[in-house]
């Protein structure tokens, strides 16, 4: 009975294909056309996908983004650790700490997106109000740089979190040996820090990398809720983009750069899961 | 190397954990000489890897003095104290090839690169490690991780003493053999001053010089492996080491010797001046069976046999006592079958309150 194993994988297959394969043959399909309310599509076959790529905004928005991503796992990643390394290893005062820095990751995204525009709304938002005393004249609807650093900062602030807790939960599995032998050793508070939290934290790390590059390319409700992608297209990430373009009844264009953009995150996604797997086979070996 | 040596040394976790008195380790008195192998053994808990600890300056003991060739050391930190330690899981930097594994604490040291090259190329020779020294120490097996860590420790030239907390724990059954004798190899041609710890009697015995046998924080007694096994201190030191442990029986002084409590038999006087209450100590091996009656010796009834391969572990019974002997496998025996036994008196041991009687 050689269907039998075709039998039992029936039922994911049926759902895999409802939540992923069907929608996505449809975006393909639209990216295929030109679509116009009350008309027939027509096939044009490549022309979206030519039309996207030579498409400025389009190239616009997909550096953006990656500047985006990079800046935000460059940032979040070291200040998780950084911040894993001063919580207390016992006592009291963990289950505060972690409670404490576990609450961003709890706010609805939408909630978040209206917290930080009060924040930073140029007339009664504390932040400007702070960088004033500074003598800095903030301003997230005017200023691009300002805006694309706001979102960037929400988005520390939002995810760090997450990435102290992976970082933490890596810290707690080191055996306390470790640190003995290297103090045995000689070894100075880097090296240690170096040869061997360094290296027995990389697979939750590159696990932690994953995650929050996936998720950081995906960023879009910060952007509309705060700045409507704004000042100019400062803000418009890839998100956002698509969105609106198929907000514009552009379907067929907005299908292409949904592929184009897909395309990248899993281009990106298997670079770093190639990393992993590395990593975790040099363990093994 | 240095003589290693520890005064009235106490230590105090938690008051409200472990033991009566709260103490894990109580009034520890005992010295290390240079250049030689000791084991630590004793039952799990027992306060010896908390002792080795202190040595290193892991943990600062309550109260007590550790001392280095006559040096106390107690305010001496870890890293000044150069003790090498091999822990029970390997501990190795696994993003470094062996080669800088063992470089790490000469690098540390601040020595140049030419004079850490020779010396790891020596230590390395010592220790067969040469073939493996530009491998990543994270590819290694759990027993060349461990004869890395121990590498670590003795590439300083300065190493004050070697301590090893269980280092055969995870290694291979057929690996373990081997590494237990390079251990030893290496001690005596470095004439390393190495301090063993462990719960396996075997593994103590064979590989030391000198054991100490500790129990609940004190030591009970520390002597060659030879004495432990003739003449343990307590009985249980005589439970404790060997396979299987010492029968010890509760005697009664009678008016012509001696007359084990909770049975009938009868043992001839030769205590001297000793009376009242006192327990019989005998190992196994010792105890002398014969299928035929011999006189003054006693009858018991063969309750069990243990088939050991070269020998026999028979479990005699009379009453409630119950006696271990340990026969040749040509000896002839089953189930439910009587013999005659003796307890030769220059192989047994007696103990008032505890403590052995010197007779």
């Amino acid at each position: 009975m050689r269907q039998r194993p075709w039998l039992f994988l029936l039922p994911t297959l049926i759902l895999m294909s409802i939540s992923a394969f069907i929608p996505l043959m449809a975006v393909i399909n639209y990216s295929l056309h030109t679509i116009f309310a009350g008309s027939a599509p027509e096939f044009v076959g490549l022309q979206n996908y030519a039309d996207v790529m030579s498409d400025a905004q389009f190239r616009g928005a997909l550096i953006r983004q990656l500047t985006f991503s990079l800046m935000a796992l460059l940032i979040e990643i070291p200040l998780g650790v950084a911040i894993a390394l001063c919580l207390p290893r016992k006592g009291s005062g963990v289950g505060l700490s972690l409670v404490l820095l576990g609450v961003p990751l709890l706010i609805p995204y939408n909630v978040v997106g209206i917290v930080w525009r009060l924040f930073t709304q140029s007339d009664i938002g504390v932040i400007p109000r702070i960088l004033s005393l500074v003598g800095y004249d903030y301003n997230v609807s005017l200023n691009a740089t300002d805006a694309f650093f706001t979102i960037l900062l929400v988005d520390v602030w939002h995810w760090t979190p997450l990435v102290v807790l992976l970082a933490y939960a890596g810290l707690q599995a080191i055996p306390q040996t470790f640190y003995q032998a290297a103090e045995v050793d000689g070894a100075s508070t880097w090296k240690t820090f170096r040869y061997v939290t360094l290296p027995k934290l990389r697979p939750v790390l590159t696990l932690g990398l994953l995650i929050r590059f996936m998720d950081s390319f995906k960023v879009y409700s910060e952007p509309l809720l705060l700045t409507g992608g704004g000042p100019g297209n400062a803000t418009t990430f890839m998100s956002l983009f698509v969105a609106r373009k198929a907000e514009a009844y552009e379907l067929g264009y907005a299908g292409a750069s949904s592929i184009i953009y897909l395309y990248v995150v899993i281009v990106m996604s298997y670079i770093l899961f190639q990393f992993i797997n590395r990593s975790s086979e040099e363990r093994h070996r | 190397m240095a003589r290693i040596e520890l005064k009235s040394l106490a230590h105090r976790y938690d008051s409200s954990r472990k033991g009566k008195s709260g103490f894990s380790i109580e009034d520890l008195n005992i010295a290390w000489e240079d250049g030689t192998a000791n084991a630590l053994l004793g039952p799990s808990g027992c306060g010896k890897t908390t002792l080795l600890n202190i040595i290193s300056g892991l943990i600062t003991p309550t109260s007590g003095s550790v001392l280095f060739d006559d040096a106390i050391v107690n305010d001496r930190p870890t890293r000044d104290r150069h003790i090498a330690q091999v822990f029970q899981f390997p501990v190795v930097y696994d993003t470094m090839t062996v080669f800088d594994n063992l470089a790490f604490p000469l690098r540390n040291q601040k020595n140049g690169e030419i004079e850490i090259e020779s010396r790891v190329a020596e230590i390395m020779e010592l220790l067969e490690l040469t073939p493996l020294a530009k491998t990543k120490a994270g590819h290694l097996n759990p027993a060349e991780k461990q004869i890395v860590s121990l590498g670590r420790g003795i590439v300083r030239k300065d190493t004050v003493a070697v301590l090893l907390d269980e280092p055969l724990t995870v290694i291979d059954p057929i690996l373990k053999l081997d590494l237990r004798r390079k251990l030893r190899q290496v001690q005596q041609e470095l004439k390393l001053t190495m301090i063993y710890v462990t719960h396996d009697q075997h593994e103590a015995l064979t590989f030391a010089d000198h054991v100490t046998i500790v129990r609940d924080g004190s030591i009970v007694q520390s002597a060659t492996p030879e004495e432990l096994f003739l003449r343990p201190k307590t009985p249980f030191v005589g439970y404790f080491i060997g396979s299987p442990g010492m029968n010890t029986l509760r005697c009664e002084s009678t008016i012509d010797g001696f007359k084990i409590v909770g049975s009938s038999l009868a043992i001839a006087n030769r205590a001297g001046n000793l009376s009242g209450v006192l327990d019989l100590g005998i190992r196994p091996e010792f105890v002398v069976t014969s299928p035929e009656e011999m006189p003054g010796w006693n009858r018991l009834k063969i309750r069990a046999i243990e088939h050991a391969g070269a020998y026999q572990v028979l479990t005699l019974e009379s009453g409630a006592l119950e006696i271990k002997a340990r026969v040749g496998d040509d000896t002839a025996t089953s189930e439910g079958d009587f013999v005659w036994v003796d307890f030769p008196s220059d192989k047994t041991n007696l103990y008032v309150d505890g403590e052995l009687a010197i007779l």
